[in-house]
């Protein structure tokens, strides 16, 4: 009994340690959007913003939290800012009545917008920054990653396969850019909120999918993978954008994905593929919130890529009810999907529905109208080829090989290892 | 760029070359690796050793010749094998790198090669 409560007491404070790093990074990433937007300069945001943190955890812990522990914060960061500012208005030699005079502007302006229950919430128009079309594309990930969930250089640089210096750089430059654009961080009007949020969409979906191939290491940390920081931002797009359809639909599809995470990989570390994970390890509570986020995206005009993925996977989901997926809508759902966004992956995972509705060799026939030199070195393309191969007695060994030597997560590994051995 | 690409395997992943239960899997997993690898057509050359243990070492210590049977000190690792790559990038390698048998059981280590002594030095 005594053992029992003190499980429980740790899991309460585990749990209350989490929700104060939640709401301090909730904290953190508000004020950077809003100090950036009001700066126009998002390094000199996140400093400031990461000395008030620094001074609240000096001094809370013995004057105790203020009762507006956000305006506090706003109020020490801010002051770093005009610091910062006064210091190179002195070296410049600039006239300090004037600057007095801004500062006094700025304090009647935050005071304003905290006293009124807080300030206004900037982080939209931050994120759709980080995706301009200016910035490479490879980079939005992990600046929306750093800028709004301030993970660090080197964990981010890990799950993207990149030294943290080289990540850190690249960071820089691309907030230099930011700086250089002399934005105002404007959250896109209603008309063009969708082509403005595709690329953000687009990068969270990218982060999901870091995280997805890094699963091995993040599993005895739950909480700690980088699947989870996308869903996060997932959340947080979602929110700040109710009115977009594609929001809901990445949403949901990174839910369903996730509410399979514990079903993916047997007790003794064995990979289970889809069809034959045991639904009673699915989350039913994240596939109910997978579904909301669904339909609340099928309310809205329009219907994207991510909408039509959640679609798919939706089905999926229906086993967990007793419903078994219907695979030929599964491959009419693709069809769409391929006229909507064509892709690599979207062809690939076609073909594999093709094989589940009793179609291997149409799946086989699009695998080989792919391109080889786009799909040569793509794990994915190799693993449904074995797969199709298989189903339509034709040899697969090399085609398995091929999967195996791209096989990155270990369990995977020895899955496709084992299936190999029992077609050979 | 080339990268010299080294893979650290671990005592129980050196033992599984000659356990009958899992010396197929690990051979499999390997030559499957390698074949891939060198379908890029990145390799310059490379090699997989002979365990550790086959290792012969020599040192002078004060103009005494040491020659000595066995691995470098009790390492937690050895070197398996290895790899010199021309890469486009170290991302690259190190995507391959993420994908090598012993990045899960062991590590893989990178390192940019010398430039070759020019002949007017």
């Amino acid at each position: 009994m005594i053992a029992e409560a003190e499980e429980v007491a740790a899991a309460r404070a585990v749990a209350a340690r989490r929700a104060a790093g939640r709401a301090a990074r909730e904290s953190r990433s508000r004020l950077v959007a809003y100090l950036a937007q009001r700066m126009g300069d998002v390094v000199a945001a996140e400093d400031a913003v990461a000395f008030a943190f620094e001074k609240a955890c000096a001094l809370w812990p013995d004057s105790g939290a203020p009762d507006k522990p956000e305006a506090w914060l706003l109020t020490v960061a801010r002051r770093a800012l005009w610091k910062e500012r006064r210091d190179l208005a002195r070296a410049a030699a600039a006239a300090p009545e004037l600057l007095r005079a801004f500062e006094a502007a700025e304090a009647a302006a935050v005071d304003a917008a905290a006293g009124e229950g807080g300030f206004p919430d900037a982080r939209l128009g931050l994120l759709v920054a980080c995706a301009r079309p200016e910035i490479a594309e490879e980079i939005r990930a992990p600046l929306m990653l750093q800028v709004v969930l301030g993970l660090t250089a080197a964990r981010i640089g890990s799950a993207f396969l990149t030294p943290a210096a080289t990540m850190g750089q690249r960071l820089s430059r691309a907030k230099a850019q930011i700086a250089a654009l002399g934005l105002r961080f404007e959250p896109p009007v209603r008309e063009a909120l969708e082509p403005a949020l595709a690329p953000v969409l687009q990068a969270i979906y990218a982060a999901f999918g870091a995280g997805w191939a890094e699963d091995a290491a993040a599993v005895d940390r739950p909480g700690a993978g980088l699947a989870e920081e996308a869903l996060e931002l997932g959340r947080l797009v979602a929110q700040l954008a109710p009115s977009s359809a594609e929001a809901k639909g990445l949403l949901a599809l990174m839910l369903f994905a996730e509410s399979r995470r514990g079903a993916r990989f047997g007790a003794d570390g064995r990979y289970t593929p889809l069809d034959a994970q045991d639904v009673a390890l699915w989350d039913r509570a994240m596939i109910q919130d997978a579904s909301a986020a669904l339909h609340a995206a099928n309310a809205e005009a329009g219907t994207g890529r991510f909408q039509l993925e959640a679609a798919i996977q939706a089905l999926h989901a229906s086993r967990a009810e007793g419903v078994a997926a219907d695979p030929t809508l599964i491959t009419r759902i693709y069809e769409a999907l391929l006229v909507v966004a064509p892709s690599v992956g979207a062809e690939i995972s076609y073909a594999a529905a093709l094989g589940r509705a009793g179609e291997p060799a149409a799946g086989l026939a699009r695998l080989d109208a792919l391109s080889s030199a786009r799909v040569a070195a793509h794990q994915p393309y190799w693993a449904v080829r074995a797969h199709l191969l298989d189903a339509v007695g034709r040899p697969a060994a090399t085609a398995y090989d091929h999967a195996i030597g791209l096989t990155e997560d270990p369990r995977v590994r020895a899955f496709l290892l084992a299936r190999k051995a029992m077609t050979a | 760029m080339r990268v010299m690409m080294t893979f650290y395997e671990t005592a129980e992943e050196f033992a599984k070359r000659h356990d009958p239960a899992a010396a197929d899997a690990y051979w499999a997993a390997w030559s499957a690796y390698a074949k891939a690898v060198e379908a890029t057509g990145m390799v310059v050359s490379g090699a997989g050793l002979q365990p550790p243990e086959t290792a012969t070492r020599l040192t002078l210590k004060n103009g005494v010749r040491e020659v000595q049977d066995g691995p470098f000190a009790d390492a937690k690792e050895h070197v398996g094998g290895f790899f010199v790559l021309e890469a486009p990038s170290l991302e690259v390698a190190l995507e391959w790198a993420a994908k090598a048998p012993c990045a899960s059981a062991g590590s893989v280590e990178l390192r940019p090669t010398m430039a070759p002594p020019s002949d007017a030095a």
